[in-house]
């Protein structure tokens, strides 16, 4: 049967007829479907991990009781993930250990582009990269083999562009694969990281890279396709697409398995071409270690190492070295820079968004300025990752740093001890300081804080697209769960001044937060309010009284993509977009009364 | 041989990405191969949505190279013109006459372009323009979010595949209340299409068959 599949589709369904047991991840794009489809089946376990390290220990203990095990991040997630996965590496599996790292070049959605190919040469890991959803699928079967067969996890590697790329597949069983019920057995010198059975450990993991070397050699995912002896390019992942694209009549040897390399083989390649390249995205992974082995290729002098590569770049570096016919350019005729004056269309909070109302506070405080040394005391704003990252944008512009999961508050602390005199305020979502905040506020009151910590709780994973995490009530496969109480868990955590406060109520977010800036302690707001996107309903919208407003523009400041600003400076809410009665922001911030509810909402 | 490049572009909430399925999945029936790609930025609502079909006897990148877009399909007047210097010479850009202010441009910073801005961007290289109200016409049908399937009407008629086809993926892809609205609304587009170039024809005094042979993706 042919189905068409994204990459992340074509993971899930391989991995399940592969007969996976558990498989356990943290959301984050371009990676969170592969969970989402793996929870949809009802025969093994799918579940949100409260992080990616947390994710690797539950795939680490699953696959140590003999059944097969998934874990799947976006490339930054291994990041959390590394202090288990490089010891994964050194126990070794028993049930297949697969760990799926999506990759994110362009940074499409992420704060960086690193290249994780790199986790696989420093953990001594095998590594998979595939080139379209088929082989996607094909290799989840292949990797479970290959983790159980040479005692390893397997790191195989998605981009942004396999993963929601849908692609055809030719699926081959229907079945599943059957596997035994999960079992323990006892090995302290496998399990059992002590120095003294590490020291025993390393030597295996050496020898284990040796045999999966000799392994790449016969391995049928890393071919050749004769073509003309004048070009020849190594590739692999969706480089190899791009390299098709460009230069179909070249020879081509094709990586499947990029780590270790079929070193025999790609010797034998290179002397059978005139000319070798290497095209691959971001870094220069396989180039470096076919140089190391003193074969004269080229790379990155040609391709660049920044951002996502297509066929068009792959074709530019290849007419520039004179390998291939030039063809025929569009004139420049200024066509890109017209379009580029058109206006931009930048990611925003949503209309009825619980996140805009605290901030259009901390912008509208006073406290905001450029920079605070030699001038009075502000207001600094740390933040993280989710939604409110967009507060960062116009109108809001209230969020002064966003690095990695939960690092507000550390850097809020970190400031504090700087010695600055503003009022330092860190932000977090829900699901965030689950992930990685809860650490971070222990330690603020250990070491004396008085940041004012802004939990948003809007009752979801928002931004990757709605998961449910362990504040929601319910799991990854929809059954109902404990739910964290965040100002209980934040007094738990040591923090004595804990309020909750209503996301849509103005007079009251500005009451609070005014308090916790004066009272110079450390003090926690848990901001509640649900996520517009799993609301239902909303009511009326809201509409504006022409003979009331006076256009002063207030309603304007909160960034609302509802409230318009017309060509005779008259505003207007769109009544499509507006959530009425379930938010009633602007109403709050109108002092001329001229925002009602009044129109009926058209469905 | 069929070798068509289709852009697809709105704004998050106008059904885009179904849209996009939806083709693949005809092409696929039809027997051919298919690659499509979703860029959906962050924004849960509201923002640029853009997705990429390639479609041939074999396709190897998922993405559309430069100038290379035969058929240009926009939801929304301001995501066409972001489009218009992908477009291979001689295109066909469908567009639905209707425009979703961005944020600059509600808050008064920046004027949304005129539509002789926005032809001019489309025109530029040459592409053929048909210009239908698709929002119009779905909301007079009582429902605006059947734009997609309207605009998935008007574009059926400037490919080679039979209307079957294309009723047998729409009817697979919606639930069971909603696929009757929508079928009219598929056949409100193909009409909407072959009537505005009935329109174009007599202007020009070209004669048309009805089944657009002139897109350049045959």
């Amino acid at each position: 049967m042919k189905k068409l599949l994204s990459g992340n589709e074509a993971i899930a369904l391989g991995a399940y007829q592969a007969g996976l047991k558990v498989a356990a991840a943290y959301p984050g794009t371009p990676s969170t479907e592969i969970l989402e489809n793996l929870a949809a089946y009802k025969d093994l376990h799918a579940e949100w991990s409260t992080n990616e390290k947390v994710a690797m220990e539950v795939g680490m203990g699953a696959s140590y009781a003999g059944v097969r095990a998934l874990v799947s991040m976006k490339h930054v997630g291994l990041n959390v993930a590394a202090d288990a996965f490089m010891a994964a590496s050194m126990t070794g599996v028993v049930g297949g250990l697969v760990v799926v790292s999506a990759d994110d070049p362009g940074m499409h959605s992420s704060q960086n582009e690193q290249d994780n190919r790199y986790f696989a040469k420093f953990a001594k890991v095998p590594l998979l990269e595939p080139s379209d959803s088929q082989e996607a699928y094909d290799f989840m079967a292949l990797a479970f083999e290959m983790s159980e067969h040479f005692d390893t996890p397997v790191l195989l590697r998605m981009t942004t562009r396999l993963s929601h790329s849908k692609t055809v597949v030719q699926i081959h069983r229907e079945d599943r694969q059957i596997t035994g019920p999960g079992g323990f057995n006892r090995n302290p010198g496998k399990f059992i990281m002590l120095p003294v059975n590490a020291r025993q450990r390393h030597p295996l993991v050496e020898t284990r890279l040796a045999k999966l070397a000799v392994f790449a050699e016969s391995l049928s995912i890393n071919r050749i396709a004769e073509g003309t002896k004048q070009l020849g390019i190594i590739t692999s992942g969706v480089s190899f697409q791009y390299a098709m694209e460009t230069a179909p009549g070249a020879s081509i040897l094709k990586l499947g398995l990029t780590y270790p390399l079929p070193e025999k083989m790609v010797r034998e390649f290179a002397a059978g071409v005139e000319k070798l390249v290497v095209v691959e995205e971001l870094e220069p992974f396989l180039e470096e270690q076919i140089l190391a082995m003193g074969i004269n290729v080229k790379g990155k002098s040609l391709i660049p190492r920044v951002g996502e590569l297509n066929q068009d770049i792959v074709r530019d570096a290849f007419e520039s070295a004179g390998w291939i016919e030039t063809i025929e350019k569009p004139v420049q005729d200024g066509l890109i820079d017209e379009v580029k004056t058109l206006p931009k269309r930048p990611p925003l909070l949503c209309p009825g968004c619980p996140h805009t109302g605290i901030f259009s506070v901390l912008h509208s405080l006073g406290l905001r300025r450029k920079t605070t040394i030699g001038a009075e005391a502000g207001l600094v704003i740390t933040g993280d990752i989710g939604c409110y990252t967009l507060a960062a944008y116009p109108p809001l512009e209230a969020m002064d740093t966003c690095a990695c999961m939960g690092a507000g508050i550390g850097q809020a602390l970190g400031m504090e001890k700087a010695g600055i005199n503003d009022r330092v305020v860190a932000i977090i979502g829900d699901s965030t300081f689950l992930h990685s905040g809860i650490t971070g506020l222990i330690n603020a009151v250990y070491n004396g804080s008085a940041m004012t910590l802004l939990i948003l709780d809007n009752r979801t994973t928002a931004m990757t697209g709605h998961q449910q995490n362990p504040g929601t009530g319910f799991t990854a496969q929809g059954a109902p769960a404990p739910s964290v109480n965040f100002a209980n868990l934040a007094k738990s955590c040591g923090a004595s001044d804990v309020q909750e406060v209503d996301a849509f109520d103005i007079k009251a977010l500005r009451s609070v937060l005014k308090s916790a800036l004066d009272s110079r302690s450390l003090n926690v707001i848990v901001v509640r309010g649900s996520c517009v996107a799993i609301t239902p309903g909303g009511g009326e919208a809201l509409t504006i009284d022409t003979e009331r407003c006076t256009q002063c523009g207030t309603c304007l400041s909160l960034g609302c993509t509802a409230i318009r600003k017309g060509a005779e400076g008259e505003l207007t809410i769109d009544n499509q977009l507006c959530r009425g009665g379930a938010c009633r922001l602007c109403q709050q911030l109108c002092s001329h009364q001229a925002i009602e509810q009044i129109i009926k909402k058209v469905v | 041989m069929v070798k068509m490049n289709v852009l697809i572009a709105g704004v998050g909430g106008q059904g885009v990405v179904l849209a996009s399925d939806i083709l693949a999945d005809v092409a696929l029936e039809a027997g051919l191969d298919v690659k499509k790609t979703d860029t959906l930025g962050m924004a849960q609502r509201g923002g640029s949505v853009v997705t990429q079909v390639r479609i041939g006897e074999q396709v190897a990148s998922p993405l559309i190279g430069d100038n290379d877009v035969d058929l240009l399909l926009a939801f929304e007047k301001l995501e066409s013109g972001r489009w218009a210097d992908r477009l291979k010479k001689g295109a066909t850009v469908v567009l639905n006459d209707y425009s979703v202010p961005p944020l600059s441009v509600s808050q008064g910073a920046e004027a949304y372009p005129g539509d002789s801005e926005i032809s001019h961007l489309l025109k530029h290289r040459g592409a053929d323009l048909i210009t239908i109200h698709g929002s119009l016409h779905a909301a007079e049908m009582g429902n605006p979010k059947i734009l997609n399937i309207l605009m998935l009407g008007a574009l059926s008629m400037l490919t080679p595949f039979n209307p079957e086809l294309w009723i047998e993926a729409i009817s697979k892809r919606l639930p069971p209340k909603i696929i009757e609205i929508n079928l009219k609304a598929f056949q409100r587009g193909r009409k909407d299409l072959l009537s505005i170039l009935a329109e174009m024809s007599a202007e020009s005094g070209l004669e048309i068959d009805g089944h657009g042979d002139d897109c350049g993706c045959h």
